[in-house]
């Protein structure tokens, strides 16, 4: 089987050869194992588009294949960061306190280390004790199995109620927005153990790994980016093709049709959702180590929405269009937003990309809906003069 | 400044003064001055203890100069001259040179430099006494307004003295306004002061089911319990409660501070004075016996320590059985402050009664709250009713035009002042401002993607963050102020719980206009005839002579002006940022969504849900407006499980899909 999707897919084995030399470029374009003409925090930038790729992947999973306009899932995104966050933070905060302890004549016990990590990490909320929500936060293998099993468990929990209940298109939609809404709000609350809008910092920082460096943390990053990444495609690929594959996208274009003929379209539908939502968990547990924060404003709405974006404009329905799309819009918003396109002096008025770059950016989205629905990656269909899918 | 509040101060003693010259004419005694001359060092030098034997002398002298005369020296505007004693006023205490003025006769004294003066400057005790003194002639004036601003002062500093003089204003008084604050006072006062139970009980009494702040206030102090122990219960206290260690109200480690307090047991020692005894106690890698190494369990620790303390180097700790031993001989319980018994059993029982009337008007207050936010996400949706629910668009930037109305607003403020003219000004143009962006977006991309609604979504949602940008470069991010006018500042008080405020009564009528103008619109005009038709079948209408084209485009305008009138009203009581649109977004679609999509009234059902649903949270959880919104939603997202069509659904055709 998983020999037949490279024959039976040609997108697949064409994204692990080009992914696999990008991966390569950048290892030998990276200060810690090649020339440097890459920089660490750009190194940790390209890193971060391609978990924003696995999240786009898992959104062209649930809008592309199966109709879901899920306008919720950076929540899944987020709670994998936040997952894996509440163990990288223990774990860091207490190796920095035993440090501190070891110096005192008393060895400390367990109970007085757990209790300054406590302290440590909650103190800026104005609390002192472990919330329920950290219990397992000294288990890296219970942390690392959270980031699956918390989204996919939310996706399951929403995805049940709202297909149950027949809830579809634009309704849909709304409701998933609120979904984001409501938890990023919930995350906001200093009382809910998670450090209110302080969120969790200092992620950068692995335990343990002080003696290897951010130069090569970056890369090995990137690695585990691009692996996730790749295996993401494949598992999707997988997904998408053969029968599942074929009744899911029955239920994107006609869903009465799909049940009348007796498919149980709502466990479908919840299978792709929870799937997605499990990826995305994934792809976020990566990316907040490599942006070293995570806050609840990471979740407000409008991330889920770019993410939609993003797949619309690299063309849904396809899964290397998301991911095309995700890496284009994101660089390019890095490349305005950081100052580095030039100015364009109008002679009466300069246009400053960092002011303008959202405008663009608005119009972009309007014109790719209104004069190119099927995204970036319906070019190559002008290109190939052949349907792909 | 000063000169304007002495000539304030000097109007208010026009009429302080007015009523009594008759008993001035008659006195022959000596006048104001040489009285002041003869107490002149109690005056100069005046000390909280002694200065009431001057204002008894003052107080029975009957002179009618005496209120002004107090005022002038509670405010600091009495001065001495240095070269003779003669206690003068000031004209204007900045001036180089200083004009003297005579205090009986207001004529001039000739002027000095302010170092032939010296300004009398009573301290804050002395001020109050002097004040408790002149709340007596305030009572007796003839203007209501400064008998209430008397009750005022003795309301904040009652007085024993002042009891008497409230019961005559009682017994006289004709103006309702002040004989209403009046016999809310007087039992207070009976209350702080009466030697005797009984008038206390029956002033406690008279204050049943009234739920005023001073009542409450009133009542309240004389319930403040402290906590006592003793070996046995005393029979004499007035004990509100027994309690026993390690309950709720009282727990065991406070409750043995307590007997530590007081000498009574031994003090306990905590945890990190063990641990810094170990550490000044380490031999040879060794505490007690026990290796350093492993005293990083509080089992081995205990060891360590109990062996220290058998060599005698440290003083033992009580421990959990010793310590239930020394709290077992003792009973711990709250006693009131107050020592009559009959005073705190009535005092609890009106309270009680109080306190229940007081949660009906929470309630009620509460209700008016919830209508209030209702109305306000009603204003924010009734435009997206429109545009979504009427027309299945979903206009990711209809908070864009939100912003925009709101911005209108603020830009008519700027080039006209006068707030209500420029509110009146502002509704309509940023109706026709919104209504034509909508229009113009109608034309330019909506209606290229009628058939592809969650595409709509996105290029909605582009043009969203463009206006948002643009907006923002024009006016900037900071918020700009819009004013609403003086006549919506304040608010209207059913009495000291209910309250809401005149914007939001406001908004409460707007969101009612709305409503009936767009019911009317849409069910009792031509155009609501065709709106109704085109969203129906658009090929049917079309047929019949209806240009779906140009409906469609008015109604996207139509809502969209809404929007913009939303906007505006919004914005006088939000921030008006260029992201203002977003915190409305979502919640307006869930409004449209709970309420049903299809009809405004619908929309209007859906937002007095949510907004009621919203405050009986806020309600449940006061201090948590976030959590609110979180359960708000999760409530919405649970109630579309079994609504999924809303509350008022369309049946039929109608419905489509």
């Amino acid at each position: 089987m998983g020999n037949s999707i490279f024959v039976r897919n040609r997108s697949v084995p064409i994204f692990i050869g080009v992914l696999a030399l990008v991966a390569l470029a950048v290892t030998f374009l990276s200060p810690a194992y090649g020339t440097g003409a890459v920089s660490v925090s750009f190194t940790k930038i390209l890193g971060m588009t391609l978990c924003l790729c696995l999240a786009a992947l898992a959104m062209d999973l649930v809008w592309g294949y199966c109709g879901i306009l899920s306008l919720g899932h950076f929540a899944f995104f987020g709670l994998g960061g936040y997952m894996i966050g509440m163990w990288l933070m223990t774990a860091r905060t207490e190796a920095v306190i035993r440090a501190n302890l070891a110096e005192s004549p008393i060895p400390p016990t367990e109970g007085e280390v757990s209790q300054a990590t406590a302290l440590q990490i909650f103190s800026v909320v104005g609390a002192e004790d472990w919330p329920w929500m950290w219990a397992v936060s000294d288990s890296l293998i219970l942390s690392l199995l959270l980031v699956m099993l918390v989204p996919g468990l939310l996706a399951l929990v929403f995805g049940w109620l709202a297909f149950r209940s027949r809830v579809t298109g634009v309704y849909l939609s709304i409701l998933t927005q609120a979904m984001t809404l409501a938890l990023s709000l919930y995350l906001f609350q200093n009382d809910t153990g998670l450090r209110g809008n302080n969120g969790l910092s200092g992620l950068q920082n692995i335990p343990g790994a002080d003696a290897i460096g951010q130069e090569r943390l970056s890369v090995w990053f990137f690695w585990a980016s691009a692996l996730a990444l790749g295996l993401g495609y494949v598992g999707a690929a997988w997904l998408v093709s053969g029968k599942f594959g074929s009744i899911v996208r029955g239920i994107r274009d006609d869903e009465l049709r799909v049940r009348f003929l007796g498919y149980p379209v709502e466990v479908y539908k919840l299978v792709v959702f929870t799937v997605s939502a499990m990826i995305c968990g994934v792809a976020g547990a990566l990316y907040y180590p490599q942006a070293g924060i995570i806050n609840p404003d990471e979740i407000a709405p409008i991330a889920s929405i770019y993410l939609a974006v993003w797949v619309a404009i690299g063309g849904r329905g396809r899964l290397y269009g998301a991911v095309i799309g995700a890496a284009a819009v994101s660089l390019l918003s890095t490349w305005f937003t950081s100052g580095r396109a030039p100015n364009v002096d109008l002679g009466f008025y300069e246009i400053n990309w960092i002011d303008w770059w959202p405008v663009l950016l608005g119009l972009g989205f309007v014109l790719v809906t209104l004069f190119a629905p099927r995204g970036l990656a319906g070019l190559f269909d002008y290109l190939v003069r052949k349907e792909d899918t | 400044m000063i000169r304007i509040a002495l000539a304030a101060l000097a109007g208010v003693f026009l009429s302080l003064t007015a009523p009594l010259p008759t008993h001035a004419q008659q006195t022959d005694g000596p006048d104001l001055q040489s009285i002041l001359q003869d107490n002149s060092e109690l005056v100069a030098n005046a000390s909280r203890r002694t200065v009431q034997e001057v204002l008894d002398i003052l107080v029975d002298s009957r002179l009618p100069e005496v209120p002004a005369f107090l005022t002038a020296w509670q405010a600091r505007a009495l001065y001495q001259r240095e070269s003779d004693g003669l206690f003068v006023y000031v004209e204007d205490p900045d001036a180089d040179a200083l004009t003297l003025i005579d205090i009986t006769s207001g004529e001039g004294l000739g002027t000095a430099t302010s170092r032939e003066v010296r300004q009398l400057r009573p301290n804050r005790g002395v001020q109050s006494v002097i004040g408790a003194t002149l709340v007596g002639f305030q009572l007796a004036s003839d203007d209501p307004a400064v008998r209430l601003g008397a009750l005022d002062a003795i309301e904040d500093d009652p007085e024993e003295r002042h009891l008497a003089a409230l019961e005559d204003l009682v017994a006289t008084e004709t103006d309702p306004d002040v004989l209403e604050r009046a016999e809310l006072l007087l039992p207070a006062l009976v209350i702080a002061f009466s030697d005797d139970d009984a008038p206390r009980v029956e002033a406690i009494r008279s204050l049943a089911g009234n739920i005023s702040l001073t009542a409450r206030r009133t009542l309240n102090p004389l319930l403040t319990t402290r906590t006592e122990f003793a070996e046995t219960l005393p029979e004499n206290a007035n004990i509100a409660r027994e309690l026993s260690p390690g309950s709720d109200l009282l727990s065991v480690a406070d409750a043995y501070d307590m007997l530590v307090a007081d000498g009574l047991a031994p003090a306990l020692i905590p945890r990190s004075d063990q641990v810094a005894t170990l550490a000044a106690n380490i031999v040879d890698g060794e505490v007690g016996g026990v290796p350093v190494a492993t005293l990083n369990t509080e089992s081995a620790r205990d060891r360590a320590y109990a062996a220290l303390v058998e060599a005698g180097i440290a003083p033992p700790a009580p421990t959990e059985a010793d310590i239930a031993q020394s709290l077992g001989r003792f009973v711990f319980f709250e006693v009131y402050n107050e020592r009559s018994a009959a005073v705190t059993s009535t005092a609890r029982e009106t309270l009680d009664g109080i306190e229940t009337r007081v949660g009906f008007y929470r309630f009620l207050d509460l209700s008016l709250d919830g209508i209030s936010l209702a109305s306000i996400y009603f204003l924010a949706a009734i435009g997206l009713a429109i545009t979504f629910g009427v027309m299945g668009v979903i206009n990711m930037a209809h908070g864009e035009f939100i912003m925009i109305g709101a911005y209108t607003g603020y830009l008519v403020q700027t080039l006209v002042p006068n707030e209500t003219a420029s509110l009146a000004i502002a509704i309509p143009l940023a109706f026709i401002v919104t209504f034509m962006a909508g229009v113009a977006m109608e034309r330019l991309v909506i209606r290229w993607l009628y058939h592809r609604p969650l595409e709509t979504l996105l290029a909605t949602f582009g043009i969203s963050i463009a206006l948002q940008q643009i907006v923002r470069l024009i006016f900037g991010a900071l918020t700009q102020p819009l004013t609403p006018p003086d006549w919506m500042a304040g608010s209207v008080a059913l009495n000291d719980v209910v309250s809401i405020s005149s914007i939001r009564v406001a908004i409460f009528i707007l969101a009612v206009l709305f409503f009936f103008a767009l019911w009317l619109i849409l069910n009792r005009t031509r155009l609501g005839l065709e709106v109704r038709a085109v969203t129906q079948n658009p090929a049917m209408a079309a047929s019949m002579g209806i240009n779906p084209d140009r409906i469609n485009m008015l109604t996207f305008g139509l809502g969209s002006g809404i929007a913009g009138i939303a906007g505006v009203a919004i914005g006088l009581f939000a921030q008006v940022v260029p992201d203002m649109g977003s915190n409305y977004i979502v919640q307006s679609f869930m409004t449209v969504v709970v309420g049903g999509v299809g009809n405004i009234f619908g929309t209007l059902v859906g937002a007095s849900i949510i907004g009621a649903f919203q405050k009986f949270v806020e309600w449940l959880n006061p201090t948590n407006t976030l959590a609110a919104q979180t359960y708000m939603i999760i409530f919405v997202i649970l109630f579309i499980q079994f609504r999924p069509r809303g509350i008022i659904a369309l049946r039929g055709r109608a419905a489509g899909d």
